[in-house]
């Protein structure tokens, strides 16, 4: 049997154990599982593999995926192929960290504790909101639980959500809007971008939350100039989804006016994962605290009066008010926080600045010249960030088909999600690109249809 | 010598820098040129400035200064604190799966869609479902995931009026909390004097509101519910239906299944039962498995197998939608699948055998020196209810204090709710004899502390880098973040 290593019982043990109890069978102590429901045979489950073979499988069914280490990547569409320093992986492979758990006995998790309070206060700095808490699942159930809490602090059921949103994102919010009986309604798009005066109708004493996100699905940054001020006249709440990647250069959340920051970490450090574990990113201003979901860290002193930390303001949470809680979230991605933080450390102001640059200029430069080509049109005006949406001509599948072949991973098919929007492609250029690899892929392209 | 750790913004200097990229090698554009003055940020990132050697000793420090389960003994009821296998950590970091994009295409994706697959069969098995999705991202998640399953399935047969999901008085907090994320009403159900749920009062409370009842079996007092199939039987007989919490699945594997106990959903806590690490909070996994009809109602995409190919089915119509913007946390499902198969059939049904073991072999020797209620075989934990000692001065939350003196991770303190000055312990498998022994050592000499002096429990703990934390203080004048003075 393969993982007998991580059970020490001895047969002796449990000799002497069932004797110390007063049962004289093992059977005994599992007598009171009704006899029906007894699974009267063993469990038909493939052989236990020892180590090595466990290995040698999990190898065998990693080499069937093609992964971005070794291919060119323009995909993003939420999860990038952005650079991460080697010193994350060794920080979250400290044991006495992934090993531990929600860190209800603060005493011995001071490690965690201070990791998270310095986390939240990084991803404050970097929204410009006051407080921030230590992670949702991901960035879609971010957005959903930020919408969520604009209907709590405003005591309204419905909420506004710019098509311009991610439809990853939109697919988790209008099922948890569904089955909570909220009601959803899309803001329609103007050119790639969130329709300002549509939002302006939509927007009236109804309206608890309004979600933007910006640099939106297209990779466009929107126009928040205004936003805020409509929103606020009615007293709904601004919730706004950004990568956090772009903060370092784009005018913070904060700074415009939004009540509600969530977002999608991962590109702070995380490797993408097939999409999962994310970082759910969920920060917002001192006055919704109350409505956070989640862990939140706080700063207190010990009985010697020594600065340290604990989980705190727990009456919003599932273990302390059950029914009333303002989530149900326990477990959530304390670890990929930590990753965050640890991405945010050593990258400092200067690192995460010339990503966040590197990433505008490269995508600018794929960009032109990706439309330069025959029949490869930008779809949409405006300024991008990091993605761009280019119409091409021909099936994307058939184009990321071609450059399979040549180890290149095409950008991302949208089509399916925008049905009005023919043969397009969302392409992501991040800082890890070169020049080198960009022109590869325009003179792949080239000719093409 | 106990002394505060500085933090980040407390640390480095201008200039100094900790990342090492490559030169922009693209033609620049002017800033401005790129993006409007208007849409730049104007205010400082107010990010440290540190050396890669100084992050290194900043977290190492932090790390010294945190417990987990590979450094002693973390008996934290009903959140499974097992041994974490180190071999799961490697696979699950291999390239092929750790560097996959959740958009690329199939075809370029087999094993990472096989081992979905795969593991979707062994956890049909374990459970004794129909279908699994491994959507959701923890217990909690699955939770919610559950009753839009169930509810889609009432709403779909025109069924609207069932408003109400009972859930226990035993039950975890997540439970109740998310019968109200879902949008229905809770209806709580209280335990009778055998620590089970009371039949009478669920047959009174089921009516045709009831759209489920909420499970967690062994329950919370770590009892299995004797009366299940009556239980399963009133509330299907009153069409409402029945959803297993699988947080306390470690009792079972191999002797039970939910799905034989008439259950008609399931989540199962991967990161508990199937050895994934807790990673201070997260990330878990809670894949929902159901019953034949309710399958259409599943997230979608379902992985599915066509000859040698598998491949991602989203034509579900009936389908309630997505709650991950992906496929859940893959990364962990690796690390559990490699578990599930390490273990096998045999295996997991030892697991669970010493796991009740370890249980019910602590609770003997600890029923020495402490009270603990419903006397009776326990399955994976048991709660400890120190309400002598409380009266004497020292309660169920200076007892922790005092083990964490002892180098010990507390149970799981003040839940479940219905047990005075609650201990909930789970000691797991994974722990030798000798570590019980020391552990009910320790809970002998404080029990013997407190009879003497109680004061000496409460004003702990001693030995810890920090004394006891003021949580009061905390939540009264809420610092939630480094501020520059």
């Amino acid at each position: 049997m393969g993982g007998k290593h991580y059970l020490p019982l001895t047969d002796e043990d449990r000799r002497e154990m069932l004797s110390a109890i007063g049962v004289d069978t093992i059977e005994d102590l599992f007598s009171d599982i009704p006899r029906e429901v007894r699974l009267q045979r063993e469990l038909d489950l493939p052989p236990s593999l020892s180590e090595t073979e466990a290995v040698k499988h999990l190898s065998s069914l990693a080499a069937k995926n093609k992964n971005l280490n070794d291919n060119i990547s323009f995909m993003g569409a939420g999860v990038y192929d952005h650079f991460i320093p080697s010193v994350i992986k060794h920080i979250t492979g400290r044991s006495e960290f992934y090993t531990s758990y929600t860190p209800y006995q603060a005493e011995i998790s001071q490690g965690i504790l201070q990791a998270i309070f310095e986390y939240q206060t990084l991803i404050c700095q970097l929204t410009g909101m006051d407080v921030a808490n230590a992670s949702m699942y991901d960035g879609g159930t971010a957005v959903a639980e930020g919408a969520i809490m604009g209907c709590g602090a405003t005591r309204r059921s419905k909420a506004l959500v710019s098509r311009s949103v991610s439809p990853f994102y939109r697919a988790v919010l209008s099922n948890y809007f569904n089955s909570r009986g909220l009601e959803l309604e899309e803001i329609p798009l103007k050119d790639g971008h969130t329709d300002f005066a549509s939002l302006e109708k939509m927007v009236d004493e109804s309206v608890a939350s309004v979600i933007l996100q910006t640099p939106n699905f297209f990779g466009l940054v929107e126009e928040m100039d205004g936003v805020a001020d409509v929103v606020h006249k009615h007293k709904a709440v601004l919730v706004v989804s950004a990568d956090p990647l772009s903060l370092p250069l784009l005018q913070s959340p904060g700074d415009y006016g939004a009540d509600i920051v969530v977002g999608e970490g991962q590109s702070l450090g995380v490797p993408p994962s097939f999409g999962g574990p994310l970082l759910g990113i969920m920060a917002a201003r001192s006055r919704f605290v109350r409505q956070l979901p989640g862990r939140i860290a706080g700063e207190t002193v010990d009985s010697e009066g020594n600065r340290g930390y604990v989980l705190t303001l727990q009456t919003r949470e599932q273990h302390i008010r059950r029914e009333k809680a303002s989530s149900n979230i326990c477990s959530n991605e304390a670890l990929v926080a930590l990753a965050a933080a640890v991405y945010m450390a050593s990258m400092g102001p200067q690192g995460m600045r010339e990503v966040s640059e590197q990433c505008l200029q490269k995508a600018t430069y794929a960009r032109e010249k990706l439309t330069a080509l025959d029949g490869f049109e930008s779809v949409f005006p405006g300024y991008n960030f990091k993605e761009f949406a280019v119409k091409v001509p021909g099936s994307p599948e058939d184009l990321n088909s071609k450059l399979l072949k040549k180890n290149i991973y095409g950008g991302v098919d949208i089509t399916p999600f925008y049905p009005e929007l023919e043969n397009t492609m969302l392409f992501a250029v991040t800082e890890k690109r070169t020049r080198e690899e960009i022109d590869t892929l325009v003179r792949e392209l080239e000719g093409w249809k | 010598m106990r002394k505060a750790k500085a933090l980040l913004f407390e640390m480095g200097r201008s200039g100094r820098r900790g990342y090492s990229l490559p030169d922009n090698d693209v033609p620049e554009k002017s800033l401005d040129q790129l993006l409007p003055q208007k849409m730049q940020r104007n205010e400082p990132l107010g990010m440290p400035e540190l050396s890669e050697v100084e992050v290194i000793r900043h977290y190492t420090e932090l790390s010294t200064r945190n417990f987990g389960v590979d450094t002693g003994f973390y008996p934290l009821g009903s959140c499974t604190m097992k041994y974490n296998p180190k071999v799961n950590e490697e696979v699950a970091a291999l390239p092929g799966f750790a560097q996959l994009h959740p958009c690329q295409p199939e075809e370029t994706a087999q094993g990472a869609l096989e081992l979905y697959y795969n593991m979707e069969q062994c956890l049909k098995e374990l459970t004794g479902m129909e279908r699994f999705t491994m959507q959701p991202s923890a217990g909690a998640h699955g939770e919610l995931t559950g009753l839009m399953v169930i509810q889609a399935y009432h709403r779909h047969r025109g069924d609207h009026h069932r408003n109400k999901v009972l859930v226990p008085v035993t039950a975890h907090g997540t439970n109740p909390a998310t019968v109200t994320m879902a949008g229905y009403e809770v209806v709580q159900v209280p335990a009778d004097e055998r620590g089970n749920v009371d039949l009478e009062a669920l047959k009174e409370a089921v009516d045709e509101t009831t759209s489920a009842l909420m499970l967690t079996n062994p329950s919370t007092l770590g009892l299995f519910e004797e009366e299940i199939l009556d239980m399963a039987r009133v509330v299907h007989e009153a069409g409402g239906l029945l959803y297993y919490d699988g947080a306390n699945m470690n009792a079972i594997m191999g002797y039970t299944r939910p799905g034989d106990m008439g259950f008609d959903v399931v989540h199962l806590n991967i990161h508990k039962t199937l050895s994934t690490p807790h990673g201070g909070g997260g990330p878990g996994s809670g894949p929902v498995g159901v019953k034949e009809r309710l399958t259409p109602y599943l997230p979608v995409p379902l992985v599915e197998k066509k000859g040698d190919q598998f491949y991602f089915n989203y034509d579900l119509p009936e389908s309630i939608g997505k709650v991950q913007s992906f496929y859940g946390n893959f990364g962990v499902v690796v690390k559990a699948y490699n578990y599930l198969r390490m273990m096998g059939a045999e295996g997991l049904k030892q697991v669970s055998t010493d796991a009740v073991i370890n249980s019910n072999y602590l609770a003997s020797l600890l029923q020495k020196h402490y009270y603990i209620p419903y006397d009776r075989i326990r399955k994976h934990e048991f709660v400890v209810s120190p309400k002598t000692q409380a009266k004497k001065g020292a309660g169920a939350g200076d007892i922790a204090k005092a083990l964490l003196d002892r180098g010990f991770h507390p149970p799981t303190v003040y839940f479940p709710l219905i047990v005075d000055e609650a201990l909930m312990t789970e000691p797991n498998e994974t722990e030798s004899k000798e570590t019980l022994d020391a552990y009910a050592r320790a809970m002998e000499e404080i029990a013997k502390i407190i009879d003497e002096n109680a004061e000496e429990i409460a004003s702990g703990p001693h030995n810890t880098v920090v004394g006891r934390l003021d949580e009061v203080r905390a939540a009264r004048n809420p610092i939630l973040r480094w501020q520059k003075e």
